[in-house]
C-alpha cells in the first residue's frame, strides 16, 4: 500500500524539464488560433433568440442542404468502406507488380488541393468529359446531380478508410484464419465471421472520418454539384458561403453551429471507438 | 488402406479447389483495386495534365505567368511559409507536453488540438470573420489601434486573415505526426538525461530530435501541401483578386469565368499545385520506405 502511494508520488514529480513552458505555449496558441475564433461563432449564434434560430435553420433550402450533405456523405462513406477494405486487403495480402505505385496513389486526395480536385472531377464527368460522355450516352448524368456529389465525396474519403484498415490488417495474425479454415469454415465465412469483426473498429473509424469530412466538404464538391436550389444539389458548406456573400451573418452562424455540433458528435464517437479499441488490444 | 487413399485424394482435391478459389479471389480483388484506383485517382491526374496543355505549351506558360497567377502564387507561398513555421513550433511544443508528462485533461487537450481536422473549412473562414470582421468582438480593438497609431491594420479580407485561416486548417499536422513516434519511444532516455543534469534544450536536441527527425519532416511536408491548397477557409476571408487571392482562389476565379481559355488557364494554374502534390506523394513514399526498412533492421538486430 505504502509502496503504491510512493510510486504515485514519484510519478507526480516531473523529472523532464519544460512542462510549464510547453504547456503554456500549447494552450495559448490553441486558444488564440482555434478556440477563440470558434467560440465567436458559438457566442454570436447563441445570441439569436431561439425562435429566430429555429426559423433560420428550418428554412426549406437549409433543410434540403443538410439532407443532401448528410445523405450523400453517408452513401459515399459506405461505398468507401467497401472499396477501402478491398484496397487495404489487396495491398496487405497480395504481391503484384505496381503495388507500391497503387499504394502511393491512395494518398492523392490528401495531397491534391480540394479546388483542383473539384474542377477536375467536374470536367471529367460533364457531358463532354472523358468519363461523362460515355456515361451520358447510356443515360447516366453525373456532373450537376447528386451522383456527382457522391463521386466527389468518394474521391476525398477513400484514403481515410484504407489508411485506417491497412495497419490493423497488417498486424492481424494469420492463425485465426488458419484455425477457421481447419475447423471447416468457408473462405467467405472466415472473412465475415473471423476477420471482419477484428477490423470493425478500424472500419468504423475510417467510416466516421470519411463521413465527417464529407459533411463539411466544400472545394471538391461545389463545382460538380451544380448548386441548384431547385434540384437540391446545394451542400451545407455552399449555403454557408452563400449566406456570407449576402452578408447574412445570422443565418451563416446558425447553420454553422448546427454543423459544428454534428462534427463534434462524430469526433466524439470516433474517439470512443478508438479508446475501446485501445483497451481491447491492451487486454490481449 | 483404399479408404484412406480415397480420403487423402478427397482432401487433396478440396485443397486444390480451395487454392484455386483463393487464386481467383486474389485476381478479382487486384482487378477491382486497380480499376478503382485508375478511374478514381489516376484518371483525374491525367485529366488535369491534358486539360492544362489543351491549347499548347505557349498558352500554358502564358497562363502560368499571368499577373494574377503570379500574385496569387506569392500570397500562397507567404501564407504557407508562416503557417509551416508557426505550426512546426506549436507541433513540437504540443508533442512534448502530451508525450513527456502525465497530467489531468491530457485526452481533452489532444482532442482539442485535433479539432481543425473535423471542421468544415468554410466554418473556419466564418469563425475568423466573426472574430475580426465588422461584427466581431475584436473589431473595436483593431479600430482603436488604427486610430491611436494612425495605422491601417486589417485582418478580415486582407493578408493577415488569409494567413490565420491557413494556420488554423494546418494546425495539428506536425504534432499529429510526431506524437505517435514519441509515444512509442517512451520517456526513459529523457528522464535519465534530466537526472544526469542535462538542460531542456540539450535533452531535446541530443535525444528527442534524432528520434522524431523523419516524422517531423513528414509533418512539415503534409502541412506545406495542405497550406498551399487551402480553399474554403480562405475563400470566406479574401475578396480581392490580384491582391489577397491565393492560388486556389485564382483557380476558382479562372474556372468560374467559364470561357474555354480561362478554363484551360485554370488547369494550367492547377498544374503548379499538382506538381507539388506529386512531389509530396513521392517524398511520403520514400520516407515511409526508409522508416519501414529501419524498423526491419532494428527487428533483425
Amino acid at each position: 500500500m505504502e509502496e503504491t502511494v510512493k510510486l504515485k508520488k514519484a510519478k507526480k514529480t516531473r523529472v523532464i524539464p519544460g512542462f510549464k513552458l510547453t504547456m503554456g505555449i500549447t494552450v495559448t496558441m490553441l486558444s488564440l488560433i482555434v478556440l477563440i475564433p470558434l467560440a465567436s461563432v458559438m457566442v454570436y449564434s447563441l445570441k439569436l433568440p431561439p425562435s429566430e434560430f429555429i426559423k433560420l435553420i428550418t428554412k426549406q433550402n437549409v433543410v434540403y442542404a443538410f439532407t443532401t450533405s448528410i445523405v450523400c456523405s453517408f452513401i459515399a462513406a459506405v461505398i468507401n468502406v467497401i472499396f477501402g477494405v478491398i484496397l487495404a486487403w489487396t495491398l496487405v495480402k497480395y504481391d503484384f507488380p505496381g503495388k507500391r505505385i497503387l499504394d502511393g496513389f491512395i494518398e492523392l486526395p490528401f495531397a491534391l488541393p480540394t479546388a483542383v480536385a473539384g474542377i477536375t472531377l467536374s470536367k471529367m464527368y460533364s457531358d463532354t468529359g472523358i468519363l461523362g460522355k460515355p456515361l451520358a450516352a447510356i443515360g447516366i448524368k453525373v456532373s450537376y446531380t447528386h451522383l456527382g456529389i457522391i463521386v466527389a465525396l468518394i474521391f476525398i474519403g477513400i484514403p481515410f478508410v484504407v489508411r485506417n484498415v491497412q495497419p490493423v490488417l497488417e498486424k492481424l495474425d494469420g492463425q485465426y484464419e488458419e484455425a477457421a479454415y481447419i475447423l471447416g469454415a468457408s473462405p467467405s465465412k472466415t472473412f465475415f465471421k473471423v476477420i471482419l469483426p477484428e477490423l470493425r473498429p478500424a472500419i468504423l473509424t475510417g467510416f466516421g472520418l470519411a463521413f465527417a469530412r464529407g459533411i463539411g466538404e466544400y472545394g471538391s464538391v461545389i463545382y460538380i454539384s451544380g448548386n441548384s436550389a431547385k434540384e437540391h444539389t446545394q451542400v451545407v458548406s455552399y449555403v454557408i458561403m452563400q449566406k456570407l456573400s449576402y452578408i447574412d451573418y445570422a443565418s451563416a452562424t446558425a447553420i454553422a453551429l448546427v454543423m459544428l455540433v454534428i462534427s463534434f458528435l462524430l469526433l466524439f464517437a470516433i474517439n470512443v471507438i478508438q479508446m475501446k479499441q485501445a483497451k481491447r488490444t491492451n487486454n490481449i | 488402406m483404399a479408404d484412406d487413399k480415397n480420403r487423402m485424394g478427397k482432401v487433396m482435391n478440396e485443397q486444390e479447389k480451395f487454392e484455386k478459389r483463393k487464386k481467383i479471389t486474389k485476381y478479382v480483388l487486384i482487378t477491382i483495386s486497380v480499376l478503382f484506383v485508375f478511374f478514381m485517382l489516376v484518371m483525374p491526374l491525367f485529366c488535369i495534365v491534358s486539360s492544362s496543355l489543351k491549347q499548347g505549351l505557349g498558352f500554358y506558360f502564358k497562363s502560368v505567368s499571368s499577373k494574377y497567377v503570379v500574385s496569387a502564387l506569392k500570397v500562397t507561398l507567404f501564407a504557407t511559409v508562416i503557417a509551416v513555421v508557426i505550426n512546426t513550433f506549436f507541433g513540437l511544443c504540443a508533442a512534448w507536453v502530451t508525450t513527456k508528462f502525465s497530467f489531468k485533461g491530457k485526452q481533452v487537450l489532444a482532442t482539442l488540438i485535433d479539432i481543425p481536422f473535423s471542421i468544415s473549412p468554410v466554418i473556419v473562414g466564418l469563425a475568423f470573420l466573426m472574430t475580426f470582421g465588422r461584427l466581431g468582438w475584436f473589431y473595436p480593438v483593431i479600430r482603436w489601434f488604427n486610430s491611436v497609431f494612425g495605422a491601417n491594420v486589417r485582418i478580415a479580407f486582407a493578408i493577415p486573415g488569409v494567413v490565420l485561416a491557413t494556420i488554423f486548417v494546418t494546425f495539428p499536422f506536425v504534432s499529429r505526426e510526431i506524437i505517435p513516434v514519441l509515444n512509442a519511444q517512451g520517456k526513459d532516455e529523457e528522464e535519465a538525461a534530466a537526472l544526469m543534469g542535462a538542460g531542456g534544450f540539450k535533452i531535446f536536441f541530443k535525444i528527442t530530435f534524432p528520434q522524431i527527425k523523419w516524422a517531423l519532416i513528414y509533418g512539415i511536408i503534409l502541412c506545406t501541401s495542405r497550406a498551399l491548397g487551402e480553399f474554403g477557409a480562405v475563400n470566406a476571408l479574401s475578396k480581392t483578386r490580384g491582391e489577397t487571392f491565393t492560388l486556389p482562389l485564382e483557380i476558382d476565379a479562372l474556372y468560374m469565368s467559364g470561357t474555354e481559355n480561362s478554363i484551360t488557364a485554370a488547369f494550367a494554374a492547377s498544374s503548379i499545385l499538382v506538381i507539388i502534390a506529386v512531389v509530396v506523394l513521392v517524398l511520403r513514399n520514400i520516407l515511409e520506405y526508409r522508416a519501414k526498412k529501419k524498423g526491419q533492421e532494428q527487428a533483425a538486430s
